[in-house]
Order: C-alpha cells, then structure tokens, then sequence
C-alpha cells in the first residue's frame, strides 16, 4: 500500500474512533467494544474500496456492506459520517429518541445502511441474496459482511456459509471480526469455534487471515477476494477488541457500556494524542 | 365442482407472474415438489434457487434479494416459513418493510397423515402480529392465482397461506377480481353472518345452503386478506345481522376468529362465536376426516349457527 494512503487511513481510522466514543458516550450506552476492533477494516472499505456515492446513497451499482454484527453501529456510523453521509457531529444522536442511528442499523433510517441488523446471525443471509441478485442480472457491484467471531456460533451463519459456496458467490466477502471475546468471555470458553479457518475452508470457502489493524494486510486480503472466481471469500481477521483506548482493549466489560466523563475524556485524549503523532 | 389445491394454483401462478415481473425469483427449501414452486422451476430453471432445508437463511437471501429491487417469493410449508423462520421474517424482512411474498404452503390440519409437527395452525397469528405484514389466505384455486398475480404490483412483505387437499373451485375465473384487503359477500342474508377463510369458505357457502333450506337466512362473507382486514364489511355485517361466526382452519387464538373480534368491539359489539381449532395440537389422518374431527365443516357451522339463534 501507498504510504500517503496508508497515512490518511490510520487518520481517519483515529477520528473514526473518536466519533465512536463520542456517540457511545452521548447515548449512555452502545457497544465500543466491537466497535473499536472493526473500525480499520471498515474505514477502508468505506474509504477507499468501496464503490458508494454519499450523495447517491442508493445508487443501484453501488458496492454493499451488512453489519451483520450490527451491535457495532457506532463504528459504521462513524464511518459514514467521515464518508459524508451523514454530518459528523450527528454521531452524537446515537440511540437518543428521533435519531436516524438507531442501537442497531436501521435500512431507510440513515443514508448508507443497507440492511437492518442487529439479531446476530441474519444479516449474513440478507448478504448472500444480495450477492444472489447481482449474480441474476450480471452486476458488478460486490457484497461485503461483517461478522463477529461470537455470531458466528449462530446456526445461520453455517446455513448462509453453504449457500454462498453453493451458488458460488465471488461477488461476496465475509469478514469475521476474530477479536476473541463475546459478552460472557473468551469465546472459547463460551461456545468455542475455533478452527475458524478450517470451518470455511470445509464449507467451500477461499480463506485468508490476517492482522485487522495492519492496513496493508487488509488492502493484499480484499486484492485477493477480488480475484478468486466460482468461490465466496472469508477474511478471518486477528483484532483488539477496544483498539485504541487503553483500559478497554482486551477487556469483555466493555463489550456494551459506555465510558462515563472522567473515561470519556480519558479515551478522547488518548485517541486525540494518536491523531496528533499521525499528522505530524 | 372441479377441485384443485391451492398449492397447484400457486405455482402455475408463478409461471404466469413471471411474464408481468420478468425480476421473479422464487426461493424454496427443499420442498418445490410439494410447495409446487417445482412448476415454475420447470418453466424458469434461471430463476428458482433451492435454499437446501434451511428456512432461517432461505428468508434473509430473500430479504437481500428485495433490497436490490427483484420481485421475490421463498416457499415453505407454514409451519417453517412462519414458525422456524419467524424471528427471521420478523427482523429482515417486516422490520425493513422489505417486498417479500412468501408462499407458505400445506397449512392447517389438512396437512393431514404427517401429524402435529407439521400441521400449522398458529401461521396467521404469528404472520398477522408482524408490522408491515400483510396475510392473504386464498379460498380457492380462482382466488389464489389472483391473489399471486396482483402481487405484481403489491409492495411489501405478504405472507400467503395456501394448502395442500384439493378444494372446490367455486369463484367464476371470468369475473372474479381480487383486491387486497377486501372482503367479499358471497350470499347476502339478515339472519346471522358466516365469516370464512380459506378452505372454510367452500364450506361456510355449503353451510349457507343447507340453513337457507331449513328457512335460516344467513349472510357468507370471505375474507381472503386477514391483514389488513376489512373493517367495514365485518362492522355492516354485525349492524345488520346481529351475530357473527367465524371459521378458519386455524387456532381459534390469533387468527381470522380475532380479527374479527376486536373489529367488532371496536365498532359495533355483537356475539362473536368462533370456529377453528381449539388451542389444541392435530394428529394423523386423512385430511377430509380429520377437518370433520375438528369440526371444520358444513356440517358444524349449521349446528353452530342454529344454537346461536
């Protein structure tokens, strides 16, 4: 990847971060946690790999993307709003009564959502119709998932995993957030997955792991999907959950609950510091 | 009378929807043989995907596919798109106001020798319950292919009950017209009213017979749309008849049988008597003989009507 490109990704991955905070912290609840480990992997896409118009939000050939782990709306918010859609400081509506960002993605509430989500499990089936419809009528445009690595203990994910493989969906790409926790712990303490790899690898998926905070990795992963043909494409991707802010990486308690001031300062001076050595 | 399930309607209407919406694609789950989406399969091998036994992803591949513009129906038998998928339904597909039609088939106690499990009765209640949905139960094969065709141009996620017996066919294919949420009077009467769904309405017009000739003048009203319901029609019957039954084969908790219920006290109380299944579960056995068992008959709904009277 260009330097300057990498450069302006990990700035706007900073201030993606900052929005997510900021919104969790205005609605007194939400879900920074997941939020912060996918927030690199979506501010490329958004930034950079996706076909999308902020001004045309519904454009027909547009690239889509479902959240499929929806509990995350702060980081696809925050992202939008640095796409444009959305104005930046509306970030700070999140969940409050009359918002366009509700808790969990809302399809026709905010400009960019392209599937409702938020019962985990379901939006990976929305992906793969999706991927479906544009194989049908030879569009070009691509289907992008997100997953978390706790959704994919959901019996329909493994049900959309053999559909994609069936029909062959090359013109779709799940990525499973692997940040290793889910609301009661370690997942593999809760309900283990793991091998996450060779469960796709057995359902007929191209499979690629990578470092989901290392942009060049994650721009070599969807070069690969991109090119794979009669297959779906799975990228696994190693991350922090609460990447970014200190006392929350690594640690389940912060799965869904909101920092209070004295941690919300704490979390936008550490994220405010980052951004500053960035723009040096 | 010719008698035909409403299944076969169902899929021969498929092929015929495909020349108005050329987008058509129809999902099913293992079961296009007895759903009869096999029919239209056959006609549009391009357009038919088989989701494999698995309800749950079959409605949200469905879901994806309306967000991109397509007409697009998933089949199942009810007991599995309204059951199995229900949460599914409910989250991708009503929540999004998504225009999925989905054509649940083998309904109710004619389900017949493949028992409880997979006879649906609660398909009304669960579909009904759903914001933005819209419950059509056909009554016979004029109707249900009516019914499929004018979701030509119908947005928005509709749930069609269809069954597996054949029933008779007794609208007219040359005059009848179909119009979602419009009930329709097939006898005019002062007496009392019969208000039917479904294979009941064959049935409730035997019924209707069978008082007149014993000097009872009862009215039969069809309702092919149970959401959004007629409201006028039911409220007119109750001002001018007076008493209300009721005859769906489905629970008597949820359905037609409830519907009309809170119409009626909302606008004008009358004694409200339903037929349908009696929050019981069913069991094995030849369709016909188990709707007599249930008392989903002509025969019931006289002997119901005269002990109202």
């Amino acid at each position: 990847m260009d330097a300057t490109l990498r450069k302006n990704l990990e700035i706007t991955a900073a201030k993606v971060r900052m929005g997510i905070i900021e919104g969790v912290y205005n609605a007194k609840a939400g879900h920074p946690g997941g939020s912060l480990s996918v927030a690199d992997t979506l501010t490329y896409l958004y930034m950079h790999r996706m076909h999308v118009d902020p001004q045309n939000p519904e454009m027909e050939d547009r690239d889509r993307l479902v959240l499929s782990k929806g509990h995350t709306a702060p980081a696809l918010y925050s992202v939008l709003a640095q796409r444009g859609f959305i104005p930046v400081d509306e970030l700070k509506t999140l969940r409050k009564q009359g918002s366009r960002l509700q808790g969990h993605p809302s399809l026709g509430k905010c400009p960019g959502i392209d599937m409702s989500t938020g019962s985990l499990g379901q939006g990976v089936s929305a992906a793969c119709g999706m991927a479906l419809s544009g194989k049908i009528s030879n569009e070009s445009y691509k289907v992008y998932a997100i997953l978390g690595d706790g959704e994919i203990e959901e019996g329909q994910v493994w049900e959309s995993a053999m559909f994609a493989a069936h029909y062959q969906l090359d013109n779709l790409v799940f990525v499973v957030d692997n940040n290793n926790l889910q609301i009661d712990g370690e997942i593999s303490k809760v309900m283990n997955p793991y091998p996450i790899d060779q469960k796709f690898e057995a359902f007929g998926w191209h499979v690629i792991n990578i470092d989901g905070h290392d942009f060049d990795q994650i721009e070599k992963a969807f070069n690969e999907a991109e090119n794979v043909a009669n297959q779906p494409t799975v990228i696994i991707q190693k991350t922090t959950k609460g990447k970014g802010v200190s006392y929350m990486e690594n640690n389940v308690s912060w799965h869904g609950a909101a920092p209070n001031e004295e941690q919300y300062n704490i979390a936008m001076n550490e994220l405010r510091a980052h951004l500053a050595e960035l723009e040096k | 009378m010719d008698k035909k399930a409403t299944r076969e309607s169902y899929g021969e209407a498929l092929c015929k929807l495909a020349e108005i919406r050329p987008d058509l694609v129809v999902l099913d789950a293992d079961l296009a043989a007895a759903t009869k989406t096999g029919i239209f399969k056959k006609a549009y091998p391009d357009k038919h995907f088989d989701c494999g036994i698995a309800e749950a992803n079959m409605m949200g591949v469905a879901a994806g596919i309306a967000t991109t513009g397509k007409l697009v129906f998933a089949s199942s038998f009810a007991m599995f798109a309204a059951g199995r998928a229900f949460e599914i339904v409910r989250n991708s597909i009503g929540y999004p106001n998504l225009n999925v039609k989905i054509g649940a088939t083998h309904a109710g106690i004619s389900v017949g020798e493949d028992g409880a499990s997979h006879q649906c009765c609660e398909d009304i209640a669960l579909m009904s319950v759903i914001p933005n949905m819209t419950v059509i139960n056909p009554a016979d094969h004029v109707e249900a292919t009516a019914a499929v065709l004018a979701m030509a141009d119908y947005k928005g996620p509709t749930y069609m009950r269809f069954g597996r017996l054949a029933v008779p066919v007794f609208n007219d294919p040359d005059t009848y017209k179909f119009e979602v949420g419009k009930g329709v009077t097939i006898k005019d009467g002062k007496d009392i009213t019969i208000i039917a769904t479904g294979l009941m309405v064959a049935e409730a017009i035997e019924a209707g017979k069978a008082l007149a000739e014993q000097g009872i003048d009862a009215r039969v009203i069809n309702i092919h749309t149970i959401k959004p319901i007629d409201r006028e029609i039911i409220e007119k019957a109750a001002r001018e008849t007076g008493k209300i039954i009721t005859v769906e084969e489905h629970s008597v908790i949820g359905g037609l049988g409830s519907a009309v219920a809170s119409v009626v006290t909302e606008t004008f109380p009358v004694p409200v008597i339903k037929i349908g299944v009696n929050d019981v579960f069913g069991h094995s056995g030849p369709a016909v003989a188990l709707l007599k068992e249930f008392g989903l008959s002509a025969e019931n709904i006289v002997a119901k009507v005269k002990a109202a009277l």
